[in-house]
């Protein structure tokens, strides 16, 4: 009897044996190297670091902890959380109508269309598309061309104009981040919503109808409460990714720091690693906190 | 009065005519099985009354109003899907208080009447399961609950028992047939099970290629086979050739005989031949005797005496058993 055919007689016999092989080996990776590293991070931001050596102190205190809510720090949580959510938002928006026509009526090669269409910007270089959209939204760029030709010029000069999230160009200001941010993340969004959508059956929309639910009905009542774990889902994508990138930022917008930038200015430069290892334990908290709340807001009950 | 009237509807897919100039009237409180095998359009005529599917041409017309611009869920009628198409997120009392709550009747009230509908499909007790929790046959109730709950004028089932196994469908084929004379709602059911069809039903409609066949009561489909798809799709049957029809003493036109108006008799009988097969159904043996260049097959009850492959019998039935049809 061969070798192959030994070990699946084995198998057969101790399926459990089986189990073992296919398990451990991932399971060292996810638990050594992920699972570790991550606890090694989150150790590391309990020490401090000493004012005058630069030195790390290898005393456990919650100083560095403290010197995140410094106001220069605070301001990078908020900016930063509030961009993730605000991105999570208009990701969801713009996702929804496209997965859902996806999964109730694309057929056949629409069907392969929308995939490759989906799938093909993921297929490039994420730095590529970042730098083409720099090109894109610059003060010299297509979109004022565009605009300028459709004599939009003050359309344009308007929205600049607005605090806060306006600038001397789109490439320099908070909307052009935003709107980067949406883009590339897109992806991550429409693929869970889509799945999710494509196993609410179409008798179960009929049904609604069917007693007499008007369509806005029908969607707040069981295609959107369907379509949820999906919508949560692509929201863990979008919302981790926005928290935790630190190359959008600083190719597009205002200057000002987002948490990715400040873990890699701190590990870096700074050499300040415990901060740095606080700032980092934040989107960890963040997302926990975001799925306790959706689990509490029955977001999975569905699944 | 007429609680669905077609008036040549058909619906076309492309180059399938799904329905075929259907021409039809269910009158109010009759329990109506729609028969046919899967592909005739049964099911797309039940599509058009709910209003999931809108017509190629005809009319359609509810309590004599016409509907052919009205939405499914402005239609008087309620449906029972064929997968019972529950709503998995919710319990089982806010699936049944579904149709209430998107009317606007407050929680209590749509509760109280829930509460009710499903002691009427006696599953009380059931209000907080999952429909994932439920068996096949009280998914079943529970989609009927839903659908009665919102009191339709006429309420559509689709092929509502084909999950359900044999014992299970034969108990609810009597539930829903003395729901139905309770509450006096107009019932339409499609079915291609045609024992449910005529045990049900107070009149039938059996379907093929898009087109309806023969419309009657059950005893006369049964009986009175209109053509020979009917014959042979209703029960099974003996379907005889013109020559042979001619050569017994009838018309010169295809013919049914059904198998349980055959009698085996020792004496010469109607025609004569040889037993090619005997198969044991339990209450019944089915024999198949050749005749000539032709097979007839005869019920008869297993407790009569036993014929063996190979035995010399002769055939009788009553005249009128043997039944002339169209060819088509």
């Amino acid at each position: 009897m061969s070798i192959a055919a030994t070990l699946s007689d084995r198998f057969w016999r101790q399926p459990r044996l089986l189990l073992a092989l296919l398990l451990v080996p991932p399971l060292l990776w996810l638990g050594v190297i992920y699972i570790g590293s991550l606890l090694a991070l989150l150790l590391q931001s309990f020490f401090s670091i000493d004012e005058f050596s630069g030195l790390i102190k290898y005393q456990l205190t919650l100083k560095t902890y403290g010197e995140l809510f410094r106001p220069s720090n605070y301001d990078i949580i908020i900016r930063t959380t509030v961009m993730a959510a605000l991105v999570t938002l208009a990701s969801i928006a713009i996702a929804f109508p496209i997965a859902y026509y996806a999964a109730r009526y694309a057929k056949g090669r629409m069907k392969v269309l929308f995939y490759v269409g989906v799938m093909l910007p993921l297929w490039s270089s994420y730095l590529v598309k970042v730098y083409a959209w720099k090109l894109i939204l610059a003060k010299e760029g297509i979109i004022t061309w565009a605009m300028t030709g459709l004599h939009l010029q003050w359309l344009l000069d308007a929205v600049l104009a607005l605090p806060v999230i306006g600038g001397n160009s789109l490439s320099v200001s908070y909307i052009g981040t935003f709107i980067v941010f949406v883009y590339v993340w897109m992806p991550f969004m429409i693929l869970p919503i889509q799945a999710s959508l494509e196993r609410v059956p179409a008798t179960l929309i009929e049904a609604s109808g069917d007693l007499g639910a008007e369509p806005g009905q029908t969607f707040r009542h069981v295609v959107f409460p369907l379509a949820l774990p999906g919508i949560v889902a692509g929201s863990i994508f979008t919302f981790s990714l926005t928290l935790g990138d630190y190359i959008i930022p600083q190719i597009i917008g205002s200057s000002r720091l987002f948490i990715g930038q400040a873990v890699y200015a701190q590990q870096g430069t700074a050499g300040n690693v415990p901060l740095a290892a606080a700032f980092a334990v934040v989107p960890v908290l963040i997302m926990c906190l975001y799925l306790w709340g959706a689990r509490r807001m029955g977001a999975f009950d569905a699944l | 009065m007429t609680a669905v009237e077609f008036t040549h509807v058909s619906r076309h897919f492309g180059s399938v005519r799904a329905v075929d100039d259907v021409s039809l009237t269910i009158a109010e409180g009759s329990f109506f099985a729609m028969l046919g095998p899967s592909g005739s359009g049964k099911t797309t005529c039940l599509r058009l009354i709910s209003g999931f599917d809108r017509p190629t041409s005809g009319h359609i017309a509810i309590f004599g109003e016409p509907v052919d611009d009205t939405p499914p869920n402005r239609r008087a009628v309620n449906t029972v899907f064929q997968d019972y198409a529950l709503f998995p997120h919710m319990n089982v009392r806010d699936n049944v208080a579904y149709g209430l709550m998107v009317k606007g009747q407050s929680k209590p009230q749509r509760y109280a009447a829930a509460e009710e509908m499903l002691a009427l499909v006696k599953l009380d007790g059931y209000a907080n399961r999952k429909p994932g929790q439920l068996s096949g046959g009280q998914r079943q109730r529970v989609a009927l609950a839903r659908a009665l709950v919102n009191r339709p004028r006429v309420l559509l089932l689709d092929e509502p028992l084909g999950a359900l196994d044999l014992k299970l469908r034969e108990d609810m084929q009597t539930e829903l047939k003395n729901l139905q004379q309770s509450l006096g709602i107009t019932f339409v059911f499609v079915t291609h099970d045609q024992g449910e069809a005529l045990s049900m039903a107070d009149r039938v409609a059996v379907f093929n290629d898009g087109k309806i066949v023969q419309v009657g009561t059950p005893h006369d489909i049964y009986e009175q086979p209109r053509t020979r798809f009917v014959a042979d799709f209703v029960g099974s049957s003996n379907i005889l050739p013109p020559r042979l029809t001619q050569s017994l003493g009838g018309p010169a036109k295809w013919a049914s005989l059904r198998p349980e108006a055959v009698c085996l008799t020792d004496g010469p009988g109607k025609a004569r031949g040889i037993i090619e097969q005997v198969r044991y159904l339990g209450a019944t043996n089915h024999i198949t005797v050749r005749v000539g260049d032709q097979t007839l097959t005869a019920a008869q009850s297993a407790t009569k005496k036993l014929h063996a492959v190979g035995d010399q019998v002769g055939l009788s039935w009553a005249d009128m058993a043997l039944h002339p049809m169209d060819e088509a």
